[in-house]
Formats: C-alpha cells, structure tokens, sequence
C-alpha cells in the first residue's frame, strides 16, 4: 500500500505522469471505435422495449385454485419474454405478457383455461397500454433539455463555456457509449434501464466537474507566465486527480456490481440486473470519459485560443533557453506555428524535471513563514509558480 | 463556514446527533398509529413504505361514458385522460402509482392498500365553468311551474332589493319572460343558503364599473325559455349526486346553452346561463385558508384560482357586466361536473385574474380539489369500476436480494477504504453509516409525511446512491493527502484541504442537485420518483460531509495515532511520500502558532 501512496504522491508532484493530452488521439481512437460499435449495435440490434413501454397483453384468470406461480409458469409455456403477474382482489390473477398475435393469445388463453380447470370465458384478455406512456417520456425529454441548458449556464459560469461544451460532449459520449453497450447485452429497457441512464447523466456530470475544477485551478493565472502550456496543466490535473478518479470509481463500482451480480446471476430477472447493468456500464464509463475525453477536449478547445498559443510559444522558448536537446525541436516546430498536438508530448514530458528541482526549492523555501502563501485561493499556481521562480533564481 | 465549526468540530458532532435523534423523533410523529384497521407496531412506524411493485395496492378500472351511437372511444382523448389522471395522482404525492390503459379502460394503480381516497378523487372529471346564475329557487321540486305567489310571501325579510330592476342587459331578445316574477324567492334563500359565498370575491381590484352593452347572446333572463322554466320547476336537488350523474351523460352539459342544476348540498337550484370561462382558462389552483374581509383566517379553506392570460380577460369581462346587474343575474355559479359548488354574487369588478371557489370546504377537500383542477378537466366521463386490491409484482426475494447484495457490495466499500487509506477508512465506514441511518430516517419520514415509497429500483438506487457520496470522502482525503505531500503538518492540512475540498464537493453535489431538482418539477411517473431520491441522496451527502466527516477528521488529527502520522493512519508523510524534513525541520513549538493561522486560510 505504501507503494501505492508514493506514486499518489509522485502524480501529484508530476514527477510520474501518463500523458493523457499528448496521447489523446490514441484515446480519441477508443472512443470513436466503442462509439461506433454502440451505433451499429443501436441501428442493427436496437433497444429491445420492455412491455412497460409498449404495452402488451393481459389475462385474467379467475379461479380459486390459481396461484401466482402457477399461473407464470404456465404463461411462461407458451410465449417468452417478459411476465408481470399480480393477484388482484381475491381469486383473480392477472398476467401480463408482451404484444401478442391473435394465435398466441388463443393458446395461452386456452393453455390457462386448461391448466387451471376452468372455461376459456373464464380467462379473460385484452390488450394493455404502455404504463410508461408517450407522455411520460416527452416530458423526461423536455426535463433533460431544460437540465442540459441549465448546467450549460452554470458550467459557464462556475467555469467557462468551453469547459461546459467539453462536459456535454463527455456527457453525450457517455450515454451513447451505454445505450450502446446496454443493447449489445440485449436485456430488455424497463423503467429502471431509464432510471439507470438518468443516474449516470448525474454522475457523470459529477466526475467531470471534479477534475475540471482540478484543471482550473491549476490553470489560474497560467497565461501570464511562461512555465507550462494549458494543456500541461490540464494533465498536470487530470494526472493529480487520478487517484481520485480510481478510487471514486471503484468504491462507485462495488455495489453497484454486487447489485448486478445478484440481478443476473441469483435472480435472473426482474429491475435489479437492468439498473445495475446500466449504472455499471455508465459509471465507468463515466469515469474513463472524465479522465481520458474531457479534460482532452477542453485541451483542444484551449489551445486553438491565441494567448494560449503565444503561452505555448514562451514555454516552448524558455524550454529551449534551458538548453535541454531534447527540447529544441519541439521548440522550433512551436515556433513554426504547428498546433498543440505534436509538441504536447515534449511540453508534458518536460514537466515531471521541473518540479522535482521545484519541489527542492521550495524545501529550503519552507522554514520561513513569509514565504507561505497569503491565501488560499489560487493557491497551487501560486506557490508552483513562486516555487519555480525561486527555483529558477536558483538555477540562475 | 463559521470559523467555530472548524474549531469545535465535538458541538457540530452534537449538533449532528441531535438533528438524527429529531429525525426519528418526526418519523414517529408523523407516523400514524393504525393505517385502516391495522395497529402499527412501533417497528412498522420506522418502516420505510413500499411502492406499487413490492408491496402491492389498489387498482381501480374506469370506463369512459359513451353517447348513445356513438363510435369507439377516440384514442386521443384516452391518451390524454391517462396523462392528466397521472399529473393528478403525482400530485398527491411521491407514489410512482400506475396509469395505463387497458382496452377502451384506464387503470389506475395506486400503492398501499388505504389510500382508496385517493382514486375517488383522480378519477372526477373536473370540467369547471363559470356560468351567470339567470334564475335560483330552493332545491325541491315545485308542483306548479309558476311559484311567483307563494314565492312572493316567503321573502318579506330577506330581499334588499325590489325585484322590478332586472333589466335584461343589451340581449337582443324583445322581452322579459313571465319568469322575472319568482326571482323574490331565490334572493331570500341565498341570504341564508350560501352566506359565504359572498363574501368569497373581495379579492379585487375594483375598477369603475362600466357596465358593457356586449352581453353575449344567451345571457341574461331573455334566455330562460318555458322549456328551461319546466325543467327547473321539476327538478329535485334532494340528491345532488344523482343529479349530477345524470348530468354527466355525454353531450348534457353543454358548455353553450344554459344548465338546469343544483348545488352540492342540494340546498338550491338554478338555471344557469351558458358557460362564460371555462377550466381550460385556470391556470393554476391552490388550496388556502379563506381569509374574511379583514383578511383574518376563518378557519374554513377555499380554493385559489389564477387565470391564464385569456381567462383573466374573459372574467373580467363577466364580473363587469354581472357587478351592473341586480338580483340573481348578479350571481355567477361555479359548476363542477354539473353541480355547482359555490354561486356568489359579484360585488366587484374582478380584473387581476384570480377568484376563490369557497364550498364549506376542509382542508383535505380543498388541497383535492386544487389538485385536480390545475391538470385540466378529463376528455371523457368515466365510470368506475370496483376497486380492487392488487398483490406485489415483484416477490419478497427481489428485495431481500437487492438489500443483501447493496448491504455487500459496501461492505466491499468500506474494506476498500480500509486498504487504501487505513485509518481514514474508519472515517469512512462511519460516514456511510451515518449516512445509511440519515437516508434510511428521511425515507421513513417522507413516506409518512408525502407519500414517498420505495420501489426496488428506488432501494438500488439509495444504496449505488450512498455508495456515490463515498466520492465526496475520497475527494477530501485526496486533498488532505496532497497537502501532507506538501509538506504541511496534518493539523493544517486537515483544514486547508478542506478549504479547497469543499468547493468540488459543493460545485460537484450542485449539480446532481440541480439534475434532480429539474427532473422533479418539469417531469411525472417513474422519473419523478428518481428526481427525489437523487436530489435526497445529495441533500445527505452534503449533510455527512460537513457536520460529520469533517469534524471527525479534525478531532483525529489532533490524537497521537493520526496526528503524528502513524504508519496504519493513512496518513504517514512517509507513506505518502512527502518530503522528509515536515516532521522534522518544525520545531514543535511552532506548531500552535501555526494553528492559529488555519481558520484564516480556510475560509478565506
């Protein structure tokens, strides 16, 4: 565990990094192959309705000698898929089956009838409605539109807007990316599948706020200087944040999994193994898209911005002055305009150097109470950059 | 947050205990001694209810009245039934019941098996108009269709007015009928019959009546044909019910030609102008106190209505040309499915779109009657069926599996937690179990006090639920330990991690919050029950954070075991790789002042 504490804590400094920026198109690639799988697999298997949606057919058997079980069984006999029984009042059973044709409907009428003893009259049917009608899910929609506009506006605000419009876009990956693998396991969509969906859209969100608010602060100020590119500091970020992200990931996952587990394996149907199913897809989803996608995103977005060019250029040029070798292709191909892509990898692979001479720095820094931040707002950008400045001083 | 919070994290510990003891304080409060003829055992008082899957309920069918010859029942209107049946049923409450059509029929389920009321009530038709009173008596039926003489020596007391003045507003029509005569004996009765009724429309922005000629044809005495003057005659209010059954035949109550009815105490009867506002043009409708002229509350309720754009004009327009008439034709009767409810005369001219519906109403009724209302009148008549009482969809081991394996699966949780940070993972096995007890508390509460019940999918999600406000821990120990790795003592730390900690976690829960909160309002059925639980689970995360995780934390940082950085604490500088010298290079006796320092920083 110990082990485990120290790379937290070597992320943290960036002295370990995985270069998440500057591997973004690997990623991207990922997500357009899941994407396109889900697609396909939406367009060719699609969503299978639950009867809730759809609507159904229903039997009646009134006979004393009926029982729930009995009467499941005996439906679950002649026609598959979904079986809703219910006892209503005192000697009534009411089975509720999917769409059937007229022959079915015949057989499993007189299949009743047979089974428990009573004439087919008896054992009445009529075509049921959708219990999750049209209107419920127009109004979801409508809900959803209100809600997505609403944390657009907050996100801005909170944020800035290209953050928000990078959240949706992890947002619309997420869902996609479930609704997809959720068709591809083919379980039926039921008002928990919804319910499901509904809970990752949250959740999602949730992640990815976690680790912008990382990014912003790691960005405070960070055009001013000249000591590292936005999209270093949004891996900086995204690499100080991973822990988290596992750790939240997985304690999301346990019971969540150990839902599923019992939906699928001990129980075999019935809301559990929807939800759950759902939820486990989503979430790490979720939580792959926060880490993988959304900071990238933004990055992009970022860095097409003219001060975070000319911030890219500085950098690059300081990282030339300092003469690694390594570093003066990377600078002169910056300096020729080339957008952030390729030289990420050099400006991220620099970074882990930096700190660890800062962090040395700032040891000796330490014993003076002066030198402690005044506040803590800003903080991190501050003291890295007060402690790259007293390091530089020092290198100088 | 206050700076005593972080200094005296034991009173906010106290305060949290306090508040959970109220919790289940209310939960016995609200909780009723016996549902139906079933005592409630203390235990089942601090159960949480079921929903509709795993408890079972009752069901009603109705079936939509159809006229004479007419074709099958138009699947829009069906549809359109269901939808405002459901908007009804979500009104009364976080239920997830069931609408749905079955045929021609609509079923309604609703869980728990005592809440028959319930069905009573979502199932009335609700068609509200507004029509001018041309002409009332008392509610039995007179042998003669003429009452003027008897009429006339009934009312020596009460009439205010002579009776000479209707003056037939600018209808076409060339005459009075013989009908102005008996209008003694309606003023005389109402004095007593429905003396609240006028005092209900106060309310008003009396601007100067300017008495319009545009009467809408129909209106007025004029309209009051022999026809209309028999049917009135013969009519019996002693059972109003049964009046308004037949009056519910379809295409009887026409909204454009003038009604024959009672009241709902069957005290009056009327005959009843053609409808002027209709309930399409109701906005919204609450229940309130009713308030006297002195805007006192008299104990009674009534129902608030506010008018859409067109409808405030349309009343406007009403309430003119009534306030400049005399005697019945000043009276205008609210008409609910046939009956009407409240006839008040019109002592102003009412412009700002708001009337108040006052029957002798409690307050149970009038919160129905608001409910239903404000979702609009139902496209058909339905009769309804017996009311049945449905079995669980779902059986008991569906529960029993959901619960055991979410019980396992935090378990898992907390031995995680246990692996990864040591001792805090102590802190968070106790913040889930404070917050398990929290949810588990409020779910019991709000099942009493708003009919809030758990369906499986619903217990899934409490339990992923809490599982998710573990995040809101690994966020804060993340920080703790960041700030450790920088060098700071765990003492600081704690309160300067959580300074920055605090604004994820709040940025974080606003906006599963704000999901709920929209999925809520604007949505119905199964996700509206959704909404709640995830804006409920945020509520209580946020709750566990500041008035337990945290100060928790504050007070272990200052024991030996944690503070020094033991090695099993979690939080050991070694482990955490901070740099050497945090413990060593401070010499200890810096370390108050220091101390002194933190709540500055933090809540800067």
């Amino acid at each position: 565990m110990s082990r485990v504490g120290t790379v937290g804590a070597r992320l943290y400094r960036g002295e370990v990094s995985y270069d998440f920026i500057g591997h973004r198109k690997l990623w991207y690639v990922v997500s357009l192959v899941l994407i396109a799988v889900s697609v396909v697999s939406l367009l060719v298997r699609g969503l299978t309705l639950g009867i809730e949606f759809r609507g159904g057919a229903e039997f009646r058997v009134a006979a004393p000698s009926a029982s729930e079980e009995s009467v499941r069984n005996t439906v679950s006999d002649v026609v598959g898929g979904e079986i809703v029984v219910q006892r209503v009042g005192n000697s009534t059973i009411r089975a509720q089956t999917e769409t059937l044709t007229s022959d079915e409907l015949e057989e499993v009428q007189t299949a009743l009838a047979e089974r428990f003893d009573v004439s087919s009259d008896e054992v009445s049917t009529q075509f049921i409605g959708p219990s999750w009608g049209e209107d419920i899910s127009r109004k979801a929609l409508r809900a959803l539109v209100f809600f997505l506009i609403g944390i657009v506006i907050f996100l801005s605000l909170y944020f800035e807007w290209k953050m928000a419009l990078a959240a949706m876009i992890a947002l619309l990956h997420d869902l996609l990316i479930t609704a997809g693998l959720y068709s591809l396991v083919g379980f039926e969509v039921t008002p928990a599948t919804v319910i499901g969906f509904l809970t990752i859209l949250g959740y999602s969100l949730y992640d990815t706020v976690v680790v912008f608010d990382k990014v912003r602060e790691n960005t405070a100020g960070l055009s001013g200087g000249s000591r590292m590119t936005y999209s270093g500091a949004v891996n900086l970020a995204v690499n100080q944040t991973l822990v988290r992200s596992i750790n939240t990931s997985i304690i999301a996952l346990l019971p969540i999994g150990a839902i599923l587990f019992a939906g699928v394996v001990l129980l075999g149907a019935g809301p559990l193994k929807d939800l759950a199913l759902a939820l486990f897809i989503g979430v790490a989803v979720g939580a792959y898209s926060s880490v993988f996608i959304a900071p990238a995103v933004l990055a992009g977005f970022k860095e097409r911005e003219p001060a975070m060019q000319a911030l890219a250029k500085r950098v690059a040029a300081r990282q030339g002055k300092a003469a690694t070798p390594s570093g003066s292709p990377g600078a002169s191909r910056k300096a020729a305009g080339v957008p952030a892509d390729a030289e990420l990898d050099e400006a991220t692979d620099e970074t882990p150097a930096e700190p660890v001479g800062a962090a040395s720095g700032a040891a000796a820094a330490r014993p003076r109470p002066g030198d402690r931040r005044p506040a803590s707002r800003p903080r991190p950008q501050q003291r890295k950059g007060g402690r790259n400045r007293s390091g530089g001083k020092k290198k100088r | 947050m206050a700076p005593p919070t972080q200094s005296r994290p034991g009173r906010t510990l106290a305060v949290l205990a306090v508040l959970i003891g109220l919790l289940y304080g209310f939960v016995w409060l609200a909780a009723p001694t016996a549902l139906g003829e079933d005592q409630l055992s203390a235990g089942q008082r601090y159960q949480p209810r079921l929903g509709l899957d795993l408890e079972g309920g009752t069901s009603v069918i109705l079936t939509p009245r159809r006229a004479e010859g007419a074709g099958p029942v138009p699947k829009d209107s069906l549809n359109q039934a269901v939808s405002i049946i459901r908007n009804r049923v979500d009104s009364f409450g976080v239920a997830e019941s069931e609408v749905t059509t079955a045929g021609d029929n609509i079923v309604i389920s609703i869980p728990g098996k005592q809440d028959k009321s319930i069905l009573d009530t979502v199932q009335q038709t609700a068609e509200l108009r507004f029509r001018q009173v041309l002409l009332s008596g008392p509610g039995v039926a007179t042998p003669t269709s003429t009452a003027s003489p008897s009429a006339a020596t009934s009312t020596p007391s009460a009439s205010p007015e002579p009776s000479t003045s209707g003056s037939p507003s600018g209808s076409a029509s060339p005459s009075p009928t013989a009908s102005t005569d008996n209008r003694a004996v309606p003023r005389a009765l109402r004095a007593n019959s429905s003396p609240s009724a006028s005092a209900t429309e106060t309310p008003a922005t009396t601007s100067t009546p300017a008495p319009t000629a545009s009467a809408p044809p129909g209106t007025g005495q004029a309209a009051i044909t022999p026809e209309l003057q028999q049917e009135f005659a013969e009519l019996d209010c002693t059972d109003p019910e049964a009046v308004r059954q037949e009056l519910r035949t379809p295409g009887r109550d026409n909204p454009k030609k003038p009604l024959v009815t009672c009241d709902e105490d069957g005290a009056e009867k009327y005959i009843l102008g053609p409808a002027e506002v209709l309930g399409t043009d109701v906005d919204t409708a609450t229940a309130d106190l009713a308030m006297n002229n002195q805007g006192v509350a008299t104990g009674g309720w009534v129902v608030n209505l506010k008018f859409t754009g067109e409808g405030k004009k349309k009343f406007g327009d009403v309430t003119r040309r009534l306030f400049a008439e005399q005697g019945d034709l000043n009276r205008f009767a609210i008409v609910l499915d046939g009956l009407s409810v409240s006839a008040p005369t019109t002592n102003a001219v009412i412009t700002n779109g708001e009337a108040t519906i006052s029957g002798n109403f409690t307050q149970d009724e009038a919160r129905d009657l608001a409910n239903v209302l404000k979702f609009g009148a139902l496209p058909l008549t339905f009769d309804p069926g017996e009311v049945q009482e449905v079995s669980a969809t779902l059986g008991g081991e569906q529960l029993r599996a959901g619960v055991i394996a979410g019980a396992i699966g935090l378990a898992l949780v907390v031995l995680y937690s246990l692996l990864y940070y040591r001792g805090l993972g102590l802190v968070t096995a106790a913040s889930l179990l404070v917050a398990g007890v929290i949810t588990y508390g409020m779910v019991a509460l709000l099942g009493w006090q708003l009919g809030f019940r758990l369906s499986l999918a619903g217990v899934a999600g409490l339990i992923v639920a809490i599982g998710i406000t573990a995040d809101s821990f690994v966020v804060y120990f993340e920080r703790i330990r960041d700030e450790v790795r920088d060098g700071r003592t765990l003492r600081v730390a704690v309160e300067t991690g959580w300074a920055r900690a605090r604004r994820t976690i709040l940025a974080a829960d606003f906006v599963s919050f704000f999901a709920a909160a929209v999925l809520y309002l604007l949505s119905v059925g199964g996700v509206r029950g959704f909404a709640f639980t995830l804006g409920l689970t945020t509520l209580i995360d946020i709750v566990v954070v500041f008035l337990f995780t945290k100060p928790l934390v504050t007070l272990l940082a200052r024991t030996k075991f944690f503070g020094q950085g033991h090695p099993l604490s979690g939080l050991s500088p070694d482990r955490l790789g901070a740099p050497r010298r945090t413990l060593t290079t401070r010499p200890p006796s810096r370390r108050p002042a220091v101390a002194t320092r933190i709540p500055k920083e933090a809540s800067s």
